[in-house]
């Protein structure tokens, strides 16, 4: 991944053939029923078992018995992982396309070292103890070392390896920094243990608030961004001569992750391989084209978040198995399957 | 004349002949005594600090009986620790690298040290066990690990890229084992395991030392035989395979002792971030040669983890950092240092 | 019997078959030019002969004995390769790359002999090299850095010598170049070489013995003046041509036929890449 940078397939030349494209619009409206059952799902199952008719009162008719409060908070909790989850698969789109990478991930670049960083900051230095207080925290971490990943990768001349090595090499400081305040501060450990595995159970309508306008704007962006993106997935010679701006779309991409991968892990922790997974599965039946990748990427990134979070809570009955985790469990086996599918030539 | 402007051959009777590089040369030397002297310094670190000459004189039974009891019985068997981590450590990352064919395909990238660290988590968190079980729980994790890569990267032989790809992978979810292992300790469990994952020479004595001792009186001079045909593979494997290199059976041994080095050290020490990340690298800017410079990485690797101990017992005063901080710190910095000084030569 | 053969060879990557039943003499002192279409599998052919790739049926022989179950730095002191794809250590001289075509002729106790020292200045001197001995590799151009593979090659010693398009990515003046060098090798040395080219008059020209792949068979084999008709052309590339005298040297210049020609003959003017 680290300095892995062949594009996995050409970008096309010509429009998909009519009938492909019905196919794809087809298999779009399935995705969002697929989403749709699954948000079910994330509503009605948990470590409290609740009957189809609590489930509905708590939805149409809460009258603030203590099932309802259960639906209440798996409401939100479905609704971040819905936000969280398509925020992070845009953002991996952005950054395989931006890195010419077809395994990079929001992780890559160092902002959830960045976010994780800020956190522990937060706790220790500055005695922020609520979870809505850390957002800010995170957010503003992960932004910082995206800008500084952006500088010390070369800004105007920004390469994808420059870029990849950036991020590991501050996300190593950073991390470094982290373990000595754990170390140092049994406040700072108790709390970041269970930060940085990544959850949603910490949701709440605040949070949702909090981070909403910040998804709106990245969305927007990185969907702005999907032709010139499409572009630069064919060199930069290439981009060049078909009139694209490189820099500018490399900075707006940048900012876009950064944006939306920020938003998403200041609302629940560092999440691994959602960002990387998804637009890399989506590609293999969409073609390499970023204006389906990314719809795609982003319901059927939430449809991996809120099925993992959904198996996380009936894993380990009555206790929960943080999200991030079983991301991570069902990811890592995925990622070692398409590194092993990949030709040799394209290692 | 020589093969290049510095190496020169030796030539005995019979045909004999060896390859010397002697700027290498020189820059071994130079670690050994850098190692030397860190180690002399560190063992006069602490409660009841011991001038250098002392701790020289003690080393060569000439101290009191004070100083041979703070020297021999404490602080030295601590300094080999570091010294035979930081080697093994150094060694083995050179070897990764230079099979990888990739200056990031170092154990920490690998995810040889997630891997280790779960299973030390595992006997910390599950069992609360001791420091020997844990150390054993390291170790059996460590391996796993390393066979669990080399297995599910092997596909009609182990490429490079795949090797460090499937080690992200294999990272990425011992990570999330760990992450999860932490959740589920009380806090005194937490905490020991967090100074553990850092990586730190505290209450280090003799029972870590041999082991280590021998596991590297074995396997370095059965690495080193095999380094000339390792040289050749820096050409590729078709190349190295045309001047009759057994490939596979070189990369295969060669990972198998890496493996096993890294393990050891990260059993004895916990995963000390970066050692095996900078060590090759920056001995490799010392000698100036091309291949993997597997002894100069050694010596590096031996003097940057001492000396990194040293710091981290000096420069924090008294709430004692494990030294895995001070070498995470520095691998970050010497990391951004390397991406500003190659992107200045154009070379990234 | 010639030294170099393959017999009734399979050649398979994964599940994928490039070749079967394949069989190929390598004449004794030819330079020996494999040639065909894209993915016709030359490069495969030249990979089993070199033993890179294990036949998954049939034997390559190398001496009479299978190649396979030879000790490797036997095989490397009578048969060389210079591959496709290979690469230049960071920061490595000219003197010392070639240094390391030494490797089969050394072990520990013998690092670097005099013998050494003499087969590396003699292989930098044949292929031009020997004032580059202090370079590095990265500094070099294209052709240069090509003349150098050439000569750790050369610096194996070995009497049979296989090349895998040595001359891809050179500009035409390069091409010629390495081509004389490789011509010299073979009648000046008496080496055997086997070469894979791309450019069919190129093959036609340097070859003493000429081999048509198509699908994984040998379409046709022999001199380049006695097999390389339009026939042959059109049969294994599919191409409308006429073959006429080259000025030059008198072997066979393949001239693909006029667009215009090739449409009224049915062929189609674009042809599908394969």
């Amino acid at each position: 991944m680290l300095v892995d940078s062949v594009p996995e397939q050409r970008a096309e030349a010509a429009p998909a053939p009519p009938n492909r494209r019905v196919v794809r619009s087809v298999g779009l409206l399935v995705s969002v029923a697929v989403l749709l059952l699954v948000a079910v799902a994330s509503v009605a199952i948990g470590a409290k078992e609740l009957s189809v008719a609590q489930v509905w009162h708590g939805l149409f008719a809460d009258s603030g018995t203590y099932a309802d409060v259960v639906v209440d908070e798996r409401l939100a909790r479905t609704v971040l992982g819905l936000l969280a989850g398509a925020a992070l698969g845009l953002s991996g789109s952005v950054l395989q396309a931006l890195t010419r990478n077809p395994l990079a991930d929001p992780g890559l670049l160092g902002l959830n070292a960045g976010a994780s960083a800020a956190v522990v900051t937060a706790i220790s230095f500055f005695g922020v103890t609520s979870l809505n207080g850390y957002v800010w925290f995170a957010f503003l971490g992960a932004a910082a070392v995206g800008a500084l990943v952006w500088f010390l990768g070369g800004s105007r001349g920004a390469t994808p390896v420059r870029l990849a090595l950036a991020g590991t090499a501050i996300s190593a400081a950073l991390y470094g920094y982290l373990q000595a305040v754990m170390i140092l501060d049994d406040a700072a450990l108790a709390r970041m243990r269970f930060w940085t595995v990544g959850s949603l159970s910490s949701a709440s309508d605040e949070t949702i608030w909090q981070v909403l306008p910040f998804l709106a704007v990245g969305t927007l962006l990185a969907l702005g961004l999907a032709r010139p993106l499409n572009a630069v997935a064919m060199g930069d010679d290439t981009a060049k001569a078909l009139g694209a701006d490189l820099n500018r779309t490399r900075a707006l991409s940048m900012l876009a992750a950064t944006v939306l991968c920020g938003a998403a892990t200041a609302a629940c922790g560092p999440i691994v391989f959602v960002g990387l997974m998804v637009p890399h599965v989506v590609r293999s039946f969409t073609g390499p084209d970023l204006r389906w990748i990314m719809p795609y990427a982003a319901i059927l990134s939430p449809v991996l978040l809120l099925g993992s979070d959904v198996l996380g809570r009936v894993v380990a009955r009555p206790s929960e198995v943080q999200v991030g985790i079983i991301t991570a469990i069902i990811g890592g086996p995925v990622f070692i399957f398409l590194v092993r599918r990949r030709r040799t030539a394209q290692l | 004349m020589a093969p290049r402007g510095g190496v020169r051959a030796l030539r005995g009777p019979g045909g004999a002949s060896v390859r010397l590089d002697v700027r290498a040369l020189v820059v071994v030397v130079l670690l050994m005594a850098a190692a030397f002297a860190a180690s002399v310094v560190l063992i006069g670190t602490g409660d009841f600090p011991i001038s250098s000459g002392d701790v020289v004189r003690t080393l060569f039974g000439e101290g009191t009986a004070g100083q041979e009891f703070i020297v021999n019985e404490l602080r030295l068997p601590r300094v080999l620790v570091g010294l035979l981590v930081g080697a093994s450590l150094g060694l083995g990352g050179a070897l990764f690298q230079a099979v990888s064919r990739n200056p990031l395909g170092s154990p920490d990238v690998l995810g040889l040290g997630q891997g280790a660290t779960a299973g030390a988590l595992v006997m910390i968190v599950l069992f609360s066990g001791s420091a020997a079980q844990v150390t054993i729980g390291a170790l059996v994790g460590g391996l796993v690990t390393g066979a669990l890569i080399y297995l599910l990267a092997w596909k009609q032989g182990v490429h490079g890229y795949r090797l460090v790809l499937v080690g992200i992978g294999v990272s990425a979810v011992a990570t999330a084992v760990n992450g999860y292992l932490l959740t589920k300790a009380d806090f005194v469990d937490a905490a020991r395991a967090v100074v553990w994952m850092t990586g730190t020479l505290d209450g280090r004595d003799w029972n870590q030392v041999w082991p280590l001792l021998w596991l590297c009186l074995l396997l370095v001079p059965l690495v080193l035989a095999n380094a000339r045909g390792l040289r050749m593979m820096e050409m590729g494997d078709d190349v190295s395979h045309a001047l009759g290199v057994p490939v596979e059976r070189v990369r295969m041994l060669l990972l198998v002792s890496a493996v096993l080095l890294t393990a050891a050290a990260t059993a004895a020490a916990g995963p000390v971030s970066f050692v095996a990340l900078t060590a090759p690298q920056l001995a490799r800017r010392l000698t100036r040669s091309p291949g993997p410079n597997l002894v100069p990485s050694l010596f590096m690797g031996a003097a940057l983890l001492v000396t990194a101990d040293w710091a981290a017992q000096r420069l924090f005063g008294d709430g004692q950092l494990p030294v895995g901080v001070v070498t995470g710190v520095l691998g970050g910095v010497y990391l951004l240092w390397l991406l500003v000084t190659e992107r200045k030569a154009g070379r990234i | 019997m010639n030294r170099l053969s393959a017999e009734n060879v399979t050649l398979a990557y994964d599940q994928r078959v490039i070749a079967e039943q394949l069989s190929v003499e390598i004449p004794d002192n030819s330079f020996t030019v494999i040639v065909g279409p894209n993915a016709c599998g030359k490069s495969t052919l030249l990979r089993a002969l070199s033993r890179m790739l294990k036949p998954s049926q049939g034997r390559v022989l190398l001496d009479g004995q299978v190649i396979q179950s030879m000790p490797a730095k036997k095989v490397a002191r009578t048969l060389g390769l210079l591959p496709q794809s290979s690469i230049a250590p960071d920061g490595i001289t000219v003197a010392d790359l070639v240094g390391r075509g030494r490797y089969p002729h050394q072990g520990i106790l013998r690092q670097w002999s005099a013998e050494d020292e003499r087969v590396v200045q003699e292989s930098m001197a044949q292929t031009g090299v020997a004032e580059l001995a202090d370079r590095y590799v990265d500094e070099l151009s294209g052709g240069q850095r090509q003349r150098v593979w050439i000569a750790m090659a050369l610096a194996q010693q070995t009497p049979l010598l296989l090349l895998d398009e040595p001359t891809t990515y050179l500009d035409i003046q390069h091409q010629i170049d390495v081509l004389d060098l490789c011509a010299e090798l073979h009648e000046e040395q008496g080496r055997t070489l086997v070469a894979v080219l791309h450019d069919l008059n190129h093959a036609a020209r340097y070859a003493t013995h000429l081999i048509a792949l198509k699908g994984g068979e040998v379409i046709a084999q022999g001199a380049p003046n006695d097999i390389v008709t339009a026939e042959l052309v059109e049969r294994v590339f599919g191409l409308g041509c006429q073959v006429i005298d080259d000025p030059e040297t008198g072997t066979p210049l393949v001239v693909p036929a006029a667009r215009k020609a090739r449409v009224r003959a049915g062929q189609p003017a674009v042809t599908e890449a394969s």
